[in-house]
């Protein structure tokens, strides 16, 4: 299944929803996508993770880098991934870098 | 923020077998992440010709094999940056060109792909005991976030050491965490440690090994038995999989810094056991994985005939005095200290590191002077274990450079011996209790690393229940492990039911604890000794993956009046600084109230030497901006009770009972700072017991 991302910014809130399979073939695109985003002022940014079907170790090193990008003033929050993905973050100690929530409401 | 157009100061030269490469760069070596590509450098003194082969992650055939033309070799050194290769994904290994010599000892076999020895991540054994796939090399990641995180640099003599292995340590269904036998699972006992008291943890190998690779087998079941304590390494910078939760997703590296800087948060610096005498690749019979394939006779310690010399016992001995062996040594330790932010390390049979390439101890040995002196592990704990298979033992002796300390195995013995009744022991045990000044006189009393256990050996509940070790279950015919244990079953071999033995082995297990811990150098602990460890009798469970050696957490429960002694006796050390002296002992400051160090005996200030005594009574004293610091200590062995005249203290001052391991559970410990007054300035110690004072001002 091939990987989309859909971006909507409003005010400094940067929204991003994630779509398909995100894994080390697709993840240089988010990179790319974050790396455009920080072009403007970003004072959120927030991952829309729903519809992710798979996260492999490159996605979550994706969340790292916007991490990295962003700088530690700005939140970054990861809704409605899977118990697996959270688990992840978790151990490897990620789950500092980022805020995670439950999924939306649709 | 703009983007500027990237720079492009390295872009592909050649073209090899597909890929866009040029020279690569010779250092670092291993494989590192560069803008559009990754560096691959590897050196080999006696190769003739190298090929990179590149695979996809959990593939078995190569993706591309990439020969080092002549102009990437700088030296004995093949670098090449292939481009257009993602660095998380790429999985790699060396063909290495040269002759099968091994009169010579050169053993090179083009037809092996081999582990690149800098390798910072090893693929293969991604999970315990799961699938054997074959060892690739890989390539961490740098981007973990250590935000504020340093190593914590706690001064040796405030030190309590806790030995662990990973996975025994919540392997158990009783662990209670989520993640057992893992790195995370270790990060979830955090609050039990820092309750505990202890403040750094010494973890069993970590290196990557293969534990699948012991062939013995359980010979009642049948069941192969693993090579669970790891001393067998295959990767030296990589953390092992298998330990790791998310070893399967190759994020080891990542668990496992998360674990040391959530340890760091709570206080509790992390030490490596780390084992450089022999790798596991064995002897002329063993796998060629890395160093034999590369460079078998810069690695290893040969005979002059070509074969394996064995100081380690395990069919090999690593080179570590050769020059090459020696950076990659140094440059392994930079790596864990830097890239990892670990605290220090603990040498497995060290004196192999002692020893030329002939296998003869020098008196100077290099690599250990690089060690002692590098910038990079200047705040790093380096302890050896001073001794090795090939009979050199060197407690005392260890070239040191004022860096090192030591397994303190007289410690461990004299303790052993004095508390199960030996006779003529009190005089010695004197200068173990003082941090073996005999030993370490021109070095500080930290110097000694106490301990009356190890994972080698009897658990501490098992010391004071056999005489005698049993192995069986090891596969070997009983003839592995240790028979000189300095052990006393109190009565009867194991288990039973009697109560006074019963009593007398929770009595005995006090009075070591309160040796260790009240004994000046830095005193270490084995994981669940201080709730009654037990492996029914076996002294060598490095083959137990199993409920024989995991850590049994109901035994807190079971056995919470040791616990909760265990946690008294740490607490009053880290209370008390006359236990924690940084120096050898002074005599008489001129300003105390008492000698830095005094001893006692049926009356005050009149010690009885006699070698039928059993008795030693001391009284360690400080002076400092708080105030005095007074601990008396009576430890009698012998079967008798003995009452003992106490030092007279200033007005307003009385002697308060902190501990008497004579006294029924619940009332052998008191807290730090709760402990109550005694009625007059005697002390009854009771037979086999240990009776620890401390000086206080009676308004308190």
């Amino acid at each position: 299944m091939s990987f989309t991302t859909k971006v909507h910014t409003d005010d400094g809130v940067v929204t991003i929803r994630l779509t398909g399979e995100l894994d080390s073939r697709s993840a240089p695109s988010l990179n790319e996508i974050i790396v455009e985003a920080t072009e403007s002022t970003v004072r959120r940014l927030v991952l829309l993770a729903e519809d992710l079907t798979y996260m492999s170790s490159a996605g979550l090193r994706c969340l790292v880098f916007a991490h990295q990008k962003l700088g530690r003033g700005v939140d970054i929050v990861l809704v409605g991934a899977t118990p697996e993905v959270a688990e992840t973050i978790r151990l490897t100690g990620f789950d500092r870098s980022l805020v995670m929530q439950g999924a939306t409401e649709r | 923020m703009s983007r500027s157009p990237e720079r492009l100061d390295a872009f592909p030269t050649h073209r090899i077998a597909g890929f866009g490469v040029r020279a690569g760069r010779p250092l670092p070596f291993g494989a590192s992440r560069v803008p559009g590509g990754v560096n691959f450098s590897v050196y080999s003194a006696g190769a003739t010709g190298m090929t990179l082969v590149l695979y996809r992650r959990d593939e078995v055939e190569p993706l591309a094999e990439l020969d080092f033309p002549p102009e990437f070799v700088v030296g004995a050194v093949y670098s090449m940056t292939v481009f257009g290769i993602d660095a998380e994904t790429v999985e790699y290994g060396y063909r290495a060109d040269g002759p099968f010599e091994p009169e010579r000892g050169h053993r090179f076999d083009r037809g092996q792909v081999l582990l690149d020895p800098y390798a910072t991540l090893v693929h293969g054994r991604d999970s315990w005991g799961g699938q054997r796939r074959p060892l690739r090399s890989g390539v961490a990641l740098d981007d973990f976030d250590w935000e504020e995180d340093r190593q914590l640099r706690i001064p040796s003599e405030d030190l309590v050491i806790y030995e662990a292995h990973v996975r025994g340590f919540t392997r158990h269904s009783s662990s209670g965490v989520d993640q057992p036998g893992t790195f995370a699972g270790l990060v979830e006992k955090i609050p039990y440690l820092k309750s505990l008291g202890v403040n750094a943890v010494e973890l069993m190998p970590v290196f990557e090994f293969d534990e699948l690779d012991n062939e013995r087998h359980d010979p009642r079941s049948g069941a192969p038995l693993h090579n669970y304590w790891g001393y067998s390494t295959i990767g030296f910078f990589a953390p092992k999989a298998g330990l790791a939760a998310t070893g399967r997703l190759g994020m080891q590296a990542d668990e496992f810094k998360n674990m040391v800087k959530q340890l760091h948060r709570a206080g509790i610096e992390v030490i490596l056991d780390v084992v450089f005498n022999h790798t596991a690749e064995g002897n002329e019979l063993g796998p060629t994985l890395s160093f034999r394939g590369l460079d078998n006779s810069v690695y290893y310690m040969l005979t002059p005939d070509g074969y394996y010399y064995n100081f380690s016992g395990t069919g090999n001995t690593l080179n570590c005095n050769h020059p090459i062996v020696r950076g990659f040594v140094l440059d392994c330790l930079r790596h864990w200290a830097s890239q990892f932010h670990v605290d220090g390390f603990r040498f497995d049979l060290a004196a192999i590191l002692v020893r030329a390439p002939n296998g003869a101890p020098i008196p100077n040995p290099p690599l250990l002077e690089s060690l002692a002196a590098d910038p990079v592990l200047r705040d790093c704990k380096l302890i050896a274990e001073a001794w090795d298979a090939g009979g050199l033992y060197q407690v005392g002796t260890f070239p040191n450079y004022h860096r090192f300390s030591e397994w303190n195995g007289k410690f461990r013995d004299t303790v052993r011996r004095f508390v199960k009744g030996d006779a003529g022991l009190a005089g010695e045990l004197a200068t173990r209790l003082l941090g073996s000044p005999d030993l370490y006189r021109d070095r500080a009393p930290t110097a000694s690393v106490n301990f009356i256990t190890a994972h080698d050996g009897f658990t501490l509940r098992d010391l004071v229940s056999y005489n005698e070790k049993h192995n069986d279950a090891n596969g070997e015919g009983g003839r592995d492990g240790d028979n000189d244990n300095n052990s006393w079953n109190c009565g009867v071999e194991g288990d039973t039911e009697d109560k006074r033995v019963l009593a007398l082995r929770d009595r005995q297990i006090r009075n070591l604890l309160l040796l260790l811990l009240t004994s000046h150098g830095i005193p270490m602990l084995v994981a669940g000794d201080e709730f009654g460890r037990t492996q029914h009798g076996n002294n060598n469970a490095y083959c137990q993956d199993n409920e024989l050696s995991w850590v049994d957490w109901s035994l807190a429960e079971t056995n919470a009046g040791l616990l909760r002694f265990t946690k008294a006796a740490i607490a009053f050390r880290r209370a008390h600084p006359a236990l924690r002296r940084p120096w050898h002992l002074r005599g008489h400051q001129g300003d105390g109230l008492f000698p830095e160090i005094s001893w006692h005996g049926e009356r005050a200030w009149t010690p009885d030497w006699s070698p039928g005594q059993r008795l030693l009574a001391a009284l360690l004293y400080c002076h400092n901006e708080i105030g005095h610091d007074c601990v008396y200590l009576a430890a009698n062995a012998h079967w008798d009770s003995r009452e003992l005249e106490l030092p007279a203290l200033p007005d307003g001052m009385r002697w308060h009972l902190f501990a008497d391991t004579a006294r029924v559970c619940g009332q052998d410990v008191h807290q730090p700072g709760e402990e109550p007054p005694l009625a007059d300035d005697h002390v009854r110690v009771e037979p086999r017991s240990t009776v620890v004072l401390v000086a206080r001002n009676t308004e308190e």
